[in-house]
């Protein structure tokens, strides 16, 4: 469990654009050991699906380019190989499941293809081994008659179905590791469980590692065993599911908390929203990326980034709070207009 | 599928009915008739002889039932224009011509307009993309008798490699061939490079490429079918008219094709062969697209042949 399967380091990826640059990652760090699950968790354009396509080096270059740090998996810098030796890893080593099922499948070919078409371009296998392996598959990602369903075309099935075929499709040359980009964000909430419960029992049967991408914090506190947290490009706070839901110590993370409807929660109060809106990426600020919205935000703030504080455990995160000369998140909180 | 096949069949013939019909009555609604064309100097008896052997001599309704009754056994009737052959005759010596010539330039232009639109749509804002689209852009703005004749001057009069004119070997081919198939493939090309440009984008292409599959894969397997639909579908007009051949093309390369018919039997008023020439153009128009609902059903299996009608 302890190993490191994938470790990001400083990864930086920016998108030229007419007037500039935006650089959607800036400087993030993490990893994966082998056979556990970790989410990435933030809003819309906070650089997190940006960060799982670099690992898979599927952003378009260009304008998409990485500008700095190293992908380290299974060895190799994923960030400095060719493309050609970049085709041998993806499907194979790492698979990926995308955001809507609905047009992630080619609607031409049928559900079969697609699932052998990976073996077929990674290893040595016969047409009809290959057809038993997407078989045995389809019955492990839940369909009770996986042989009638290979012949069939995705418009044949419904989103929750297509995505367990997405899954399918991502597991067959058995990798080691598991990028799921929102892989629930378009589906109902009851298939959502469904697909959830689908992820737990794969790795229990195969011992995948996955990388969860998502803006669902429910999602995320029943599968994953460490959480983290990104806002505009960076990781600004990260840990284990326990040390962020129950410890959190980023104001941005305690936001995004508090602005999650509960269900036994009192309904007649209206929900936290974090106000204001994220950073222009084309020049981010000099300091805190947060420090705009953030309640607790002191001078330093919007000057000096803020230093990365490791807490106890695996718990770290980036804000000036932490400083020994801030009175933290018990301090007076400063009124937002 | 083959009920459907022969409900699609039944309005093929009722089609081709409806355009016959149509045809003949606009026809004949024009003033004046094929034999009192000017003042030729011929008698009165001799007219008279020719309404007769024309059938010209019936009330209306009656021609139209005989020439209905004639074109089921495929009966075109006699030529106006020239005396001793049937239109029957003159079609069947004219159409092997245009028919080769039109298969030969739809081919050249299926192959050249797909390859140049993905070749675009590949290196898009590169230099391919520019000088392909250039071509393409001559190919539908330099009328094709101007083509014909750089060919002939150019090429046809340098190389004895290319007849210049005449019909008869396959090197006789080439040039019209050419001449012919750069508008359409001017069209097919840019169709082809938009449509894959847009099929390019789509999720499931990144999905393939997650798969680790080749760039030539995912161009051949995943993009190409799905980009090719919209080329199917104007490839059944593009048929029809190329493989009736072309009046001027014909014209330019003295090739004894069916093309001239076209245009000469309307000023000629010739009758019959107005009605032969609307039949097979009709005809081949009606099957082809026929036949490109077929290959929808093919090529993108969303599309469903059989609707819900029993």
């Amino acid at each position: 469990m302890t190993e490191k399967l994938l470790e990001v380091k400083n990864l930086a990826v920016s998108f030229s654009a007419q007037g500039g640059e935006v650089q959607a990652v800036r400087g993030v760090s993490f990893h994966v050991s082998k056979g556990e699950t970790i989410a990435v968790v933030g809003e819309s354009g906070c650089g997190k699906s940006v960060t799982a396509q670099s690992i898979m080096r599927l952003i378009p270059e260009p304008p998409g380019k990485i500008k700095g740090g190293s992908i380290h998996f299974n060895g190799r810098d994923l960030a400095a190989l060719s493309e050609k030796e970049m085709q041998k890893i993806r499907g194979k080593e790492i698979g990926m499941i995308f955001q809507d099922p609905m047009t992630s499948l080619n609607p031409t070919l049928t559900v079969g293809d697609q699932i052998t078409e990976g073996l077929l371009t990674h290893q040595d296998i016969s047409k009809a081994d290959a057809e038993k392996e997407a078989v045995d598959l389809l019955r492990l990602v839940g369909f009770a008659d996986p042989e009638a369903r290979l012949k069939l075309y995705p418009h044949q099935f419904s989103g929750g179905m297509r995505q367990r075929i997405v899954i399918a499709m991502a597991l067959v040359c058995k990798p080691s590791l598991i990028i799921a980009d929102e892989p629930t964000t378009a589906l109902d909430v009851t298939i959502q469980a469904q697909i959830m419960e689908l992820f737990k029992e794969i790795q229990e049967k195969t011992g995948v590692a996955i990388i969860l991408i998502t803006h669902d914090l429910g999602v995320v506190a029943q599968a994953a065993d460490r959480i983290n947290v990104m806002y505009a490009g960076e990781i600004i706070e990260s840990g284990t599911v326990k040390e962020i839901f129950y410890d959190t110590q980023h104001p941005y993370t305690q936001g995004l908390l508090a602005s999650v409807p509960r269900l036994d929660g009192d309904r007649s109060k209206p929900l936290i929203p974090i106000y204001g809106s994220p950073p222009d990426l084309y020049s981010p600020p000099a300091g805190c990326a947060f420090a705009q919205r953030c309640e607790y935000a002191m001078e330093v703030c919007s000057k000096y980034a803020p230093p990365v504080t490791y807490l106890s455990g695996q718990h770290q995160t980036m804000c000036w709070l932490q400083d020994e000369r801030a009175a933290g998140m018990r301090g007076p909180k400063v009124t937002i207009k | 599928m083959l009920k459907y096949i022969l409900k699609r069949f039944a309005w093929m013939i009722l089609t081709i009915w409806v355009i016959i019909t149509l045809t003949f009555f606009l026809m004949h609604s024009i003033p004046g008739d094929p034999l009192d064309v000017g003042d030729s100097g011929g008698s009165a008896a001799a007219s008279e002889n020719l309404r007769a052997y024309y059938n010209l001599d019936q009330p209306l309704p009656v021609q139209y039932f005989s020439y209905i009754k004639n074109i089921v056994t495929l009966d075109f009737g006699p030529s106006m224009t020239s005396r001793s052959s049937t239109v029957n005759d003159m079609i069947s010596s004219g159409f092997p011509a245009s028919l080769q010539l039109g298969i030969a330039s739809l081919v050249f232009s299926v192959i050249s307009g797909v390859a140049l639109g993905v070749l675009a749509a590949l290196r898009h804002n590169k230099m391919i993309d520019y000088i392909t689209m250039i071509v393409a852009v001559i190919g539908i703005s330099i009328p094709n008798f101007i083509q014909s004749m750089l060919f002939i001057n150019y090429i046809g009069a340098n190389f004895d490699f290319f007849p210049v004119a005449r019909w008869g070997t396959w090197r006789h081919v080439i040039l019209p061939a050419l001449a012919l198939s750069s508008g359409p493939m001017a069209i097919i090309a840019r169709l082809t490079r938009s449509n894959m440009l847009e099929v390019l984008t789509q999720d499931y292409i990144r999905t393939a490429k997650a798969k680790g599959l080749s760039a030539r894969k995912i161009v051949v397997k995943h993009a190409l079918r799905n980009a090719l639909l919209p080329v199917v579908t104007i490839m059944g007009a593009l048929t029809a008219s190329v493989l009736t051949g072309s009046f001027v093309i014909e014209r330019i390369f003295a090739i004894p094709g069916i093309g001239q018919y076209f245009v000469n039997s309307i000023s000629n008023r010739d009758y019959p062969m107005i009605m032969a020439t609307t039949v097979i153009y009709s005809s081949i128009l009606v099957f082809m697209m026929f036949l490109v609902d077929i290959i929808y059903g093919i090529i993108d299996p969303r599309i469903k042949l059989h609707t819900k009608e029993d």
